[in-house]
């Protein structure tokens, strides 16, 4: 596939300890794709493998075609864009001047601002729902628009492919929906590529046109949602009993946990 | 949507672009006043003479005396401020300054024994301390390492460790070498002034103008790495080589101020607080650094001249007793 984000024999480790061993990966442009699994699976690290954060030990990343690891820095850094699990604003930075650093790869080294990123950070600004708050300090923000910030810093970078490591995490349900819901707009309204690791199975299925199911550093399973999730793969992945009815809202797979103890209301 | 609104940043915000002309307007100040004050009287008059070439015994005093003086501590305060604005930043701790990890006590090592073993010479005492602060950069650097990681307290630690063997090591050397020697060794490690030529002002001053563009240039990388490796790399900067290149030249000009003027504490540790302070922005202060250093120093050399010319008061002292009043003074006024 020579327009997506590929992976072949594709081993990732840290410190000689190997995570992910011998992945292949097919991800086509211009869709949803999330990843699943238990904690410790090398989700997180397998998305690391993907943007270069990490080297492979063995086996080739493509973006369209071209070798990841043979790109210069920022060329890649000008088609890709990672929102990693943690991220320091410096004290006292304000949304603008945080939003505009997602700039970086694009300026030269003694240019100055330009139109193009004047304009990127706007739309960045914009999309996210943040320009009103674009001269307050980030660090007065609350959580979910601290996360909105981020979004926006990896939105001006003005890349096709963007990639998320659980950027809901630490985030109410409300504000975690909103969050899912911008990157579905920008996806359909942008043709962002966008690829998350998020841990709610069912927010997955929600959003995911594609969703990889990864187990002890292997991809289980690769697909549409409504054909991946079974009650037993999720089983056989996270060891939980459960049952897969459609969701009432939009008719994607929804997991629900049987658990040992039924609930006390049933139970009387 | 409108987006003429947001034509923002990323202007040198402009709290930061004040504040550095505000200080670069202070170190022009302190630098002329410094230039006038001694036995001699010396006005605005006689620096043109200097520059008009005329040999008046003003203009030597002034060429001869006080500007060389004036030029080492205005270049040792801006390389110290500009390293310890850069250590900091890639020790990811306010108290990864060059002087409180070891770096210039290693350069006051290297200093001493060339010192020592052939007598003071500006040169070859400045060449001494560099080489002893790079020796004592790599060795903190391999005793933090573990793992192929350096974390930011086990740097610190190393540092501290490193260098308190190193100040007993100079401390044995003073009492060790012969009697001269070790006068002349122990004048340099109080960190003074006084009697400061061409040869001592020279190879500092070249070495700002060399070191800081770069580091200059380099800030914005490192404001950028501050917000965490992994977001630094996504947004394609070579982090780690920036880094060994950032801290290497903020390590050499660390040990330059060092062997120009000897060992000025706090100088390093201050300069970037104060600078991030009067600047308040996210960026790495390495320009406001510089020049707080700068001030710093030249305002320190005056108190010592104005205040005390009788007693001759060494800058290294005097930075001593106003950086340890402004850490307790920090300790006190911040929570926790």
């Amino acid at each position: 596939m020579r327009d997506g984000l590929t992976a072949r024999g594709l081993t990732l480790g840290y410190e000689g300890r190997t995570i992910c061993r011998d992945l292949d990966l097919a991800l086509p442009k211009g869709e949803v794709t999330v990843i699943v699994g238990p904690n410790g699976c090398g989700k997180s690290t397998l998305l690391r493998g993907l943007c270069r954060l990490i080297a492979p030990a063995a086996g080739e990343v493509r973006l369209e075609g071209e070798d990841i690891h043979r790109m210069p820095t920022r060329l890649l850094a000008q088609r890709l864009a990672m929102l990693p699990q943690s991220s320091t604003a410096p004290p006292g930075i304000t949304v603008a001047d945080l939003v505009a650093r997602g700039r970086h790869p694009h300026r030269r080294a003694f240019g100055g601002w330009s139109a193009a990123d004047a304009e990127a950070v706007a739309h960045a600004l914009d999309a996210t729902g943040v320009a009103e708050m674009a001269e307050s300090a980030v660090d007065t923000l609350s959580g979910g628009q601290r996360q909105r910030v981020w979004v926006a810093m990896a939105l001006a970078q003005d890349t096709g492919w963007l990639l998320l490591d659980e950027p809901t995490t630490y985030l109410d349900i409300a504000h975690q929906i909103d969050l899912l819901d911008l990157f579905a707009a920008l996806n359909r309204e942008r043709g962002v590529s966008i690829v998350a690791v998020l841990h709610d199975l069912n927010l997955a299925c929600r959003y995911a046109d594609r969703l990889v199911v990864m187990a002890e550093g292997r991809i289980v399973a690769e697909g549409p949602p409504a054909r991946v999730l079974t009650a037993e793969l999720v089983d056989q992945v996270f060891g939980l009993p459960c049952l897969i009815v459609p969701d009432p809202v939009t008719g994607t797979p929804m997991m629900v946990p049987r658990g040992r103890h039924p609930a006390r209301a049933a139970a009387e | 949507m409108n987006t003429a609104a947001f034509s923002l940043p990323p202007r040198l915000p402009g709290r930061v672009a004040l504040a550095n002309a505000a200080l670069a307007l202070l170190c022009l100040a302190l630098a002329l006043w410094a230039l006038s004050l001694g036995r001699m009287e010396i006005g605005p008059a006689d620096l043109l003479a200097l520059i008009a070439g005329e040999n008046t015994p003003q203009a030597r005093v002034l060429g001869g005396i006080r500007l060389p003086r004036m030029v080492t501590a205005a270049a040792a305060g801006a390389a110290l401020g500009i390293s310890g604005a850069v250590i900091q930043s890639v020790a990811r701790n306010p108290l990864g300054s060059p002087d409180i990890v070891g770096l210039t006590t290693g350069a006051a090592t290297g200093a001493l024994v060339q010192i020592l073993l052939q007598g003071p010479s500006a040169l070859g005492t400045s060449l001494a301390a560099i080489g002893g602060g790079l020796a004592t950069a790599g060795l903190v650097y391999l005793l933090a390492r573990r793992d192929g990681v350096v974390g930011s307290a086990r740097l610190v630690l190393a540092g501290v460790g490193t260098g308190a063997v190193l100040a007993a090591l100079n401390g044995l050397m003073l009492v060790q070498g012969a009697l001269d020697e070790a006068m002349s060794a122990a004048l340099w490690l109080a960190g003074s002034l006084a009697a400061r030529s061409w040869m001592h002002a020279a190879p500092v001053a070249i070495g700002v103008l060399c070191l800081a563009p770069p580091l200059l240039w380099g800030a914005r990388s490192l404001s950028l790495i501050e917000m965490g490796d992994d977001t630094a790399r996504a947004l394609g900067i070579r982090v780690e080589a920036t880094r060994v290149a950032m801290a290497a030249a903020a390590v050499a000009l660390a040990a330059i101020a060092t062997g120009a003027a000897g060992p000025i504490p706090f100088i390093a540790l201050a300069a970037p607080q104060i600078a991030r302070r009067l600047g308040g922005s996210g960026q790495v202060p390495v320009l406001g650094a510089g020049l707080t250093g700068a001030a710093l120093v030249l305002g320190g050399d005056l108190v010592t001249q104005a205040a005390a010319p009788a007693v001759n008061l060494p800058i290294g002292q005097i930075a001593g007793i106003l950086g340890g009043l402004y850490l307790l003074g920090l300790l006190a006024t911040r929570p926790r």
